[in-house]
């Protein structure tokens, strides 16, 4: 990962600044108009908030059961990214709910439950940092609780009879109805999910280095 | 490649791309769209949330660049300190 | 083994409650006290909020839960009690599932009073159909002392563990409380709406099924050192 590091900035860097580009040249929706170009900040962050879960989910269960040092530092990485992406998401959502819906927030299945989803890995970054010696563990816990309940939110729209779209809005939105926005829409997913990518690499390397202080300090005692 | 360096290099991409938004204002289209039930006089302006929202996408991620960064200082500042004084012994 | 084991700590813990008492009174008085809160902060022109019942109720369970799995982990913290329960060459489920049943009989013992008072104070028909409420009270019960156990066993030994249970619990378990109240609700109707009920009372069963296998999962690891 560390020798495509630099190639892969410079591509999330390009794509980032062409996006407002296409962006703002993708036709638009019919009843929405303008504002529905929020969607292709909104959903992208939450796919990149769901491959978070997921590094953190299946690194969290590596570390439990295998005490691998490796995995801690990715999960604890993935978590920070995690509460990151999904911030965006909780953020641009309601800014698009306030125009789209009339309100900032409705407490139907999928943004409670999404909210829910953000809460868990803000509480995991909670017990890392005040949960004392021993709290990876807890932690680590805690992200597989968090990581098993993210299918119980994406399909809460599809169950559910919610004011959020459904998840069959995203391919039509993304290429059926609206024939000039699969483009920016493919782009910003595909930045988004590099920018985590890249987020990620750079939180390891930090968590390394951290990780090799704390042996120097190990070694200095002998 | 350093990853302070390659740190540097990501925030100055993202910055680069300030200038596209000037090109965010619709041309021409009316901003908003009438919400079924609410008398037009009632209607927001979608241009301020929009722009409200990218702004803040761009900010968060930003944002955590710069706690990265600043952390990664700590750390190598206190490393080299730690490799100056098992030196000196 | 295992379920013999479950038996034998369920019965230690009986046994060491009945001494005093003391975990059961507090946990009861705690949850009367929280309905009255409730009941006084919802009430306008002397009747409380209509549908406030089912809320005030599952909301007076998880409250109560929260109070009852710290002191009762302390109690195990407390005298070192835990330590020597993970010595003993039994199978670590089987611990955890022991103490599982043991929150479940406390909880159970709550909701006895909880459900007679709510129903009392808030005209509330909650026995107008007792297996379903039964069922409901059953699996949301479950589902929030599975996932409340794991975590307050593995928060024994942490720092700053009273404010960190709630921190953990309430998120991964407001989904559980949302599908008891919702099921309540729909019994508390003017025709209660079993067919609501009963899918509530799926995904409880479902989120049950999910956490019970999760916490058994994990226990072990977590509580190794």
């Amino acid at each position: 990962m560390r020798k495509t590091l630099g190639p892969l900035v410079v591509v999330v860097g390009i794509m980032f600044v062409a996006a407002p580009f296409l962006i703002a040249q993708a036709p638009y929706e019919s009843t929405m108009g303008l504002i529905q170009k929020i969607f292709y900040f909104h959903v992208p962050s939450w796919m990149a908030m769901y491959a978070a879960i997921t590094v953190c989910g299946v690194s969290s269960a590596i570390y439990l059961f295998r005490s691998r040092a490796a995995a801690d530092r990715y999960a604890v990485s993935a978590g920070e990214l995690a509460v990151l992406f999904g911030l965006m998401g909780l953020i641009t959502g309601p800014l698009w709910g306030r125009k789209a819906w009339g309100v900032w927030w409705q407490w139907d299945a999928r943004l409670t439950s999404a909210l829910l989803m953000e809460m868990i890995f803000v509480a995991y970054l909670l017990v890392r940092k005040f949960g004392g010696p021993g709290s990876e563990k807890l932690a680590a816990a805690t992200a597989l609780f968090g990581t098993a309940t993210a299918p119980f939110v994406y399909k809460s729209v599809d169950i559910w009879r919610t004011v959020h779209p459904k998840t069959s809005v995203v391919p039509l939105l993304a290429a059926g109805s609206m024939p000039g926005s699969g483009m920016p829409f493919a782009l910003s997913s595909i930045a988004f999910v590099l920018l985590f990518v890249v987020l990620l690499t750079l939180r390891v390397n930090l968590a390394e280095r951290q990780a090799a202080l704390d042996e120097m300090y190990l070694a200095l005692e002998d | 490649m350093s990853f302070r360096r390659l740190l540097i290099a990501l925030t100055s991409f993202v910055l680069l791309s300030a200038p596209s938004f000037a090109q965010q204002a619709p041309p021409g289209q009316s901003e908003f769209v009438p919400i079924k039930d609410l008398p037009p006089g009632d209607q927001l302006p979608a241009a301020p949330l929009l722009i409200a929202a990218y702004a803040f996408v761009w900010i968060a991620a930003m944002f955590y660049m710069w706690t990265i960064w600043r952390r990664l200082n700590k750390v190598e500042t206190e490393m080299h300190a730690l490799a100056q004084k098992t030196a000196r012994r | 083994m295992f379920m013999r084991t479950a038996w034998l700590v369920l019965r230690k813990d009986v046994a060491i409650e009945a001494r005093s008492w003391e975990v059961l009174t507090t946990t009861l008085f705690f949850a009367a006290a929280c309905v009255l809160v409730f009941a006084f902060a919802l009430v306008k022109e002397g009747q409380a909020v209509a549908d406030a019942a089912a809320g005030i109720l599952w909301i007076a369970i998880a409250f109560s839960g929260t109070l009852a799995l710290g002191r009762t982990f302390e109690r195990e913290r407390y005298s070192e009690t835990l330590r020597a329960l993970l010595l003993a060459p039994a199978p670590r489920p089987a611990l955890y599932l022991g103490k599982l049943l043991g929150m479940l009989v406390l909880l159970a013992t709550a909701e006895a009073l909880l459900v007679p008072m709510v129903a009392l104070l808030f005209q509330a028909a909650l026995f107008s159909r007792p297996l379903l409420m039964a069922g409901l009270l059953a699996g949301g019960t479950i589902g929030f002392a599975a996932v409340g156990t794991l975590f307050a066993a593995m928060l024994v030994r942490a720092r700053s563990r009273d404010v960190l249970l709630p921190i953990l619990l309430y998120p991964i378990t407001i989904p559980v409380i949302i599908a008891g109240v919702r099921g309540t609700v729909a019994l508390l109707g003017e025709t209660p709406d079993e067919a609501t009920a009963t899918m509530w009372l799926g995904i409880l069963a479902a989120f049950d099924v999910v956490f019970v296998t999760l916490a058994l999962w994990t226990f072990e690891p977590l509580m190794t050192e």
